[in-house]
């Protein structure tokens, strides 16, 4: 009697997330995996074919963008990590525990506007007639107004600052249970302040920092809107050629196969991150 | 004798708060100096800043005779053993053990080595390889010891290391921490609250309240003749009556308690009849039921409230007649006083050598 309470309690607590789960999420995986093995010919005729993912390896422009892509993501997690250890270093060992909430609070505030918003703030500081070179003609450091905006760098810019909050968050978490007095004891030993960070902080904080990577990958390789706005025509994005399958060539054929290869590639760069950090999802995402 | 630590004048403040009150002491070699005393005395305040840890707000430290001012911790050669060990949890025993080492630049043999012997001197033969949460509370406490020891400090800080411990394995642990320093002749500077502690394992204590130094002397003379009345409270169990002299000379003085008995007592300091004075007696102090022969007692009797039964450190708790001070008067598990009942009527004795007498303070 009550395991068949406990049973239907489990069913009815899980019942909403598998449904969720697969209406929203397998089901249109399916529908766009059968669709990529679909092709179209010119007189409408289809047929299943390897083709979309054949036109992938064969023409340039577009493993180019996917690797691109992959090696920029990776780059932006990086660095949205080197930036994000100080910061939650200091919210959490440094300064005074009663300004802790309100930091964070400040790390938060950005986000409460919606991503376009920020993204278009930042168009506003750097385009050519924006107010960064505004100020640095009246100052004279430059006699004419450059074009800060659609450069690669520009879009790592704007890609770390919307990720900054996903990879502070959980290392500040991992940060407040390590003890303070296992840097000073490390310190007491003799070690200088580069040891400590890596024999010390960065063991501790591994689980955070792999669970805040994976977040942040994730998210600026599914990114469409930043590298769009801020990296222009000149920065190309693997999102983007999505996009043009979908939308401008209307081929969703070949748009499903883009999809799935961008699944495979973000599943094997976790994995092999989870691999080399010797680390295991159950860990990480606790 | 050389001088392995050396604090002069010392003072810590934060803010407006003085942590260490201009503290000054010696250590000298190889000895086991502890610093005892209630918390937040400002002792931790003190070893953290012999470690390094924390800067003196005036005064200087000198370890083997060079100034410790403006080296940080890591180039001291001092060690700390924190009061939760700090022990790396990301490391294994041995690795622990070696981390000072590799900082030093060692290389690998000498360290394998190194940390081999020290693991065989703590008992821990085998360890290397074991993580730090396979290991009891005890074992743990070996390895922060041995992960400083290796180091070959001049001095070894101690931060309540016994504190986290139960009382069997403390108890165990105090007797093993005295061997080992009398074995590797290492200085250890231990500070504790528990007295037992301090008492047991120390060639010299310093009894610290409220950031100084009240009386620095051997754990006999710090309980048979404690400077101040703070020390008498503090270090093991006391009796206070309260009182004033009725008349004095140099070496003794007749007291009337507030509770109106008159004792006899001997005095370390010049009083004059009328001052107000506390006298302290330990409860091992007062004999039960004394011969009728024994001279310059002071006598009097009790009433028996309660038998507090602890093995050897059995007590009386009693009250003088007509009075409401309670005392606690040691009761040796001899069989010599086992008819002695609740309610009873006694008589107590004291030898007037051992009061100790101070000048009211409050």
């Amino acid at each position: 009697m009550m395991k068949n309470q406990k049973r239907w309690g489990l069913f009815f607590f899980l019942a909403p997330v598998v449904l969720w789960l697969f209406v929203l999420i397998v089901l249109p995986h399916i529908d766009l995996l059968i669709m990529s093995f679909r092709y179209e010919d010119f007189d409408g005729n289809k047929s299943w074919s390897l083709k979309n993912y054949l036109n992938f390896f064969e023409e340039p422009i577009y493993w180019l963008t996917f690797v691109r892509t992959a090696i920029y993501s990776i780059l932006v997690t990086f660095l949205t990590f080197v930036i994000a250890l100080p910061v939650a270093f200091y919210i959490t060992k440094v300064v005074n525990p009663k300004y802790q909430g309100f930091l964070l609070v400040l790390l938060l505030l950005p986000f409460w506007v919606s991503e376009l918003v920020r993204v278009y703030g930042w168009m506003i500081l750097l385009r050519e007639s924006g107010v960064i070179n505004h100020f640095l003609l009246k100052l004279g450091i430059l006699n004419q107004p450059i074009e800060m905006l659609y450069r690669d760098s520009t879009m790592i810019l704007g890609l770390v600052y919307t990720s900054m909050l996903f990879m502070v968050v959980p290392i500040v978490s991992v940060l407040d249970s390590l003890d303070n007095s296992l840097i000073e004891a490390a310190y007491d030993l003799g070690a200088n302040m580069w040891t400590i960070l890596f024999k010390i902080i960065i063991p501790h904080a591994t689980p955070g920092i792999v669970s805040g990577s994976i977040v942040v990958f994730m998210l600026t390789l599914g990114n469409y809107l930043t590298p769009n706005l801020m990296g222009g025509k000149n920065s190309l994005w693997f999102t983007e050629q999505i996009y043009n399958q979908f939308i401008a060539s209307f081929n969703w054929n070949q748009g499903s196969a883009f999809g799935f290869l961008l699944l495979v590639l973000s599943s094997i760069v976790v994995w092999l991150g989870l691999k080399l950090t010797r680390q295991n999802l159950k860990k990480v995402v606790q | 004798m050389q001088i392995d630590l050396a604090v002069k004048e010392v003072t810590k403040t934060f803010d407006d708060f003085v942590a260490v009150d201009n503290v000054s002491f010696e250590v000298a070699d190889g000895s086991f100096f502890s610093i005892l005393g209630p918390s937040g005395c400002g002792k931790t305040t003190l070893l953290r800043m012999i470690a390094g840890l924390t800067e003196p707000s005036a005064g200087t430290i000198e370890i083997r005779g060079k100034s410790m001012h403006g080296i940080p911790p890591n180039k001291r050669p001092v060690n700390l053993i924190f009061q939760h060990l700090a022990l790396f949890p990301m490391m294994n025993v041995g690795e622990n053990i070696a981390f000072g080492l590799r900082r030093r630049g060692d290389d690998k043999a000498t360290i394998k080595d190194k940390v081999n012997t020290m693991l065989e001197r703590v008992d821990l033969t085998g360890f290397a390889d074991k993580k730090v949460d396979q290991l009891s509370g005890g074992q743990k406490q070996r390895v922060a010891i041995a992960r400083c020891l290796v180091l070959e400090p001049a001095v070894l800080l101690l931060d309540e290391p016994l504190g986290a411990l139960d009382l069997k394995l403390r108890e165990q642990m105090k007797v093993e921490l005295k061997k080992l320093q009398a074995k590797v002749g290492t200085t250890f500077v231990y500070i504790t609250h528990d007295q037992s502690e301090a008492l047991v394992m120390s060639d010299q204590v310093a009894v610290m309240n409220q950031g100084v130094f009240e009386q620095i002397d051997t754990p006999q003379n710090l309980y048979n003749s404690p400077d101040t009345p703070f020390v008498a409270q503090f270090v093991g169990d006391n009796n206070t009556w309260s009182g004033h002299i009725r008349q004095c000379d140099q070496k003794a003085a007749e007291i009337e308690t507030n509770d109106g008995r008159l004792f006899r007592t001997k005095i370390r300091q010049p009083m004059q009849p009328g001052d107000e004075v506390d006298l302290f007696l330990r409860p091992e102090a007062m004999l039960i039921q004394p011969d009728a022969g024994l001279a310059n007692l002071n006598r009097f009797e009790v009433i028996v409230k309660d038998l507090l039964f602890d093995g050897a450190n059995s007590r009386l708790l009693a009250n003088p007649l007509d009075a409401d001070t309670e005392l606690l008067i040691a009761l040796p598990q001899t069989h010599q006083y086992d008819y002695i009942q609740k309610n009873d009527k006694i008589e107590i004795g004291w030898d007037e050598q051992s009061g100790i007498c101070f000048p009211r303070s409050r």
